[in-house]
């Protein structure tokens, strides 16, 4: 999902330390994106009525996929503002701050890597 | 009539919902089986890092509800309290498929090992007042190749 981005803007995005293969030459601290989002009433009834048979609520996955993508792209264009080709120790938190509505939020160190 | 429309709601959560369920268990043993050969480790942050030529975060997510079934058979546990077996392998489940589509995606791209595993797992409060709720559950790791 973050590949495509990564691509556009060729920035490498790793949860680990540092980038393999390459080395950081400079740091630029903590870049973050986060976005709200709340849900549809369509999609939310179609969810009440999955939730007599159970299973994956495809709906919502979609949803949560394309807000995750939102909060990176916006981390993205921060590290971009820095002049950072790679963020490393991307970390993804959710939370719900009201009902119907939830918070994705990423965040990572921008570096230099050469 | 009220109860009329419980029973049927539950034995309808009660068997489609353990088909799907079976359903999905298969579908992810096969996937899992057909995706072994790709290490996923969750060791990777504080060391050195690996030898590599590219790496790569990969997303894998999924949102899953219960049925009606296993909604009304927690509540009932509640009262006696213990192991909630219901959603034990509903959350199992999520977590599988989540593994799963992150290593689909890691594999597509070319990937060797992925590291630096890390799940993260969050209540979408559903309907809100009825309670009945959904849970995503989301695996992310850095492939490398």
């Amino acid at each position: 999902m973050t590949r495509s981005i990564a691509r556009e803007t060729n920035i490498t995005l790793t949860n680990l330390e540092g980038v393999p293969g390459k080395e950081i030459v400079e740091h630029y601290g903590l870049v973050q994106g986060s976005t709200i989002r709340a849900k549809h009433v369509g999609k939310d009834i179609l969810a009440g009525f999955k939730n007599i048979v159970g299973g994956e609520l495809k709906a919502y996955t979609e949803l949560l996929q394309e807000s995750r993508q939102e909060a990176v792209n916006r981390m993205l264009m921060q590290a971009e503002q820095l002049g950072a080709n790679a963020v490393v120790n991307v970390r993804f938190a959710t939370s719900s701050v009201a009902p119907g509505a939830a918070e994705l939020f990423a965040y990572g160190t921008a570096v230099k890597v050469q | 009539m009220d109860i009329l429309i419980f029973l049927t709601l539950l034995g309808v959560g009660y068997f489609i919902g353990n088909r799907r369920e079976r359903k999905h268990y298969e579908d992810i043993k096969r996937r899992e089986k057909s995706t072994l050969h790709i290490p996923i480790m969750s060791w990777g942050a504080k060391q050195d890092l690996p030898y590599a030529h590219e790496a790569e975060l990969f997303v894998g997510s999924v949102v899953v509800a219960n049925d009606y079934f296993k909604t009304i058979s927690a509540a009932l546990r509640n009262l006696v309290g213990g192991r909630v077996t219901v959603y034990e392998t509903l959350i199992d489940r999520g977590r599988r498929e989540a593994m799963l589509r992150m290593k689909e995606s890691a594999i597509e791209w070319g990937a060797s090992q992925v590291l630096n595993v890390r799940f993260e797992t969050s209540n979408i409060a559903g309907q809100g007042q009825s309670g009945a709720g959904a849970v995503e559950i989301m695996a992310y790791g850095t492939g490398i190749r």
